[in-house]
């Protein structure tokens, strides 16, 4: 299974290009929607920029269930094998 | 002996050689979305880049905004509606099954008989029209090809519906197709991925109304009918996910392919015209596809929303009409919608 801290390293710096939040606030029981204001069209920008950087797929249907940073991190770590 | 043939005459090339726009006059601002969904205008600027968009009165007809595009461009191209052989319009808002909205349309502008159909490719049915007419013309089947874009989207959307109503305009645009010295009209990049269907798509089919009608003429309860909870009449729905996905990352490289069938590269353009759909797939398109800052792109959504069909040539109109210098200028247009479907060519700004 793939480094979970790196995962979180790596989607913190995509979520900071994309919205401007610091890496620190990033955090793996943070919800996208509710603590970092990340709205559906800014999570599909953060979702295949994740793709690219981990070489992963994820279906439109299961970006629906990544509702915290932690839930896409273990999604991301179990897809990379 | 076996008689041959007689070949058909094609031409080289084609070009677009007049644009004409229609804009309807009633402007609903996002003050006016917000009496019907819980939103607020900063929310719609900044998640949708829209201000405003025009709607069409009740008695303005599909026609009627085509046929006002078409004497525009008609007449800045120089061409006499009797000069044109075949009519294209694209719409998925004339509110007939048949006849076609283009046989009205081709009566109303002088160009019987020129043969005329009408287009259902949603978003992408401008980008559809012109090869068709780039493929009429260069096989000699007609000369002078008039492809319009036209939506009245106010007739099929639910003001209180949050996926995608509130997006929506109406309006045409209309171009002129015809021969030309040198190539005009590069080759088309037209397809479709139908197993998004339902990613943009009406909520019901007709046939859900006319069944709910005849229920309550045989049983005599029209409680059916009068419930708004039904919604029967049909309107458009969208995952906006799964398009805004389809719609960057996918159409880049569909607009990257168009670029290479016209032998061009993005810095050889002088304008960017996708179709109309939201500020931030047209921002992270051309993030994309690396435009140079001399590239314009079309962004006449702020002012008119999305206007399915007809989005591509208002905003070629309005690109023109801002920067006389563009015209001359190669433009990469790229419209994408409902099907899901796609299209995009690059042609010379007549």
């Amino acid at each position: 299974m793939a480094d979970k801290n790196a995962i979180l390293a790596g989607l913190a710096e995509i979520v900071e290009e994309e919205t401007g939040l610091e890496t620190e606030e990033v955090q793996l029981d943070k919800s996208f929607t509710e603590d970092l204001d990340i709205d559906s069209i800014s999570m599909m920008t953060i979702v295949v920029n994740a793709e690219e950087k981990f070489d992963v797929k994820i279906p439109d249907e299961e970006v629906k269930n990544l509702t915290t940073v932690g839930d896409a991190v273990t999604y991301i770590a179990n897809a990379a094998g | 002996m076996t008689a041959t043939l007689k070949p058909t005459n094609p031409v080289d090339a084609t070009a677009v050689l007049g644009l004409g726009v229609y804009r309807p006059s009633i402007l609903v601002d996002n003050e006016q979305i917000c009496q019907w969904i819980d939103s607020s205008d900063e929310w719609i600027r900044k998640r949708t880049g829209i201000v405003t968009r025009h709607r069409a009165p009740a008695d303005v007809s599909v026609v009627d905004m085509a046929e006002a595009a078409a004497t525009e461009a008609l007449k800045d191209a120089g061409i006499a509606g009797s000069q044109v052989d075949s009519v294209i319009v694209s719409t998925v808002t004339h509110p007939y099954m048949t006849p076609s909205a283009a046989s009205d349309l081709a009566a109303r502008v002088g160009a019987t008989p020129a043969a005329a159909f009408d287009i259902s490719a949603a978003c992408a049915g401008y980008c559809y029209g012109i090869a068709q007419a780039d493929a009429l013309v260069r096989s000699g089947h007609a000369k002078h090809v008039l492809v319009v874009g036209v939506e009245k989207l106010s007739d099929i959307i639910d003001n209180h519906e949050r996926s995608i109503s509130f997006l929506l305009g109406d309006g045409a645009g209309a171009v002129v197709v015809g021969p030309s010295d040198t190539p005009g009209i590069a080759a088309s990049v037209i397809g479709s991925n139908g197993e998004k269907w339902n990613a943009v798509s009406m909520d019901n089919s007709l046939l859900r109304l006319r069944d709910a009608l005849f229920d309550a003429q045989t049983s005599g309860d029209a409680s059916a009918l009068l419930d708004p909870e039904q919604k029967l009449w049909p309107t458009l729905r969208q995952d906006g996910q799964t398009v805004f996905r389809w719609a960057v990352w996918e159409m880049a490289k569909v607009a990257a392919e168009a670029l290479e069938k016209a032998g061009v590269a993005a810095e050889d353009l002088a304008a960017f015209v996708p179709h109309q759909a939201n500020i931030r797939i047209i921002d992270e398109l051309s993030k994309q596809l690396k435009l140079p800052d001399h590239v314009l792109v079309g962004r006449d959504i702020v002012d008119a929303g999305n206007t399915s069909a007809a989005s591509i040539p208002l905003a070629l109109h309005r690109l023109r009409a801002e920067n006389p210098d563009v015209s001359g200028g190669l433009a990469l247009q790229i419209g994408f919608g409902a099907g899901l479907v796609y299209g995009a060519q690059v042609i010379r700004i007549p």
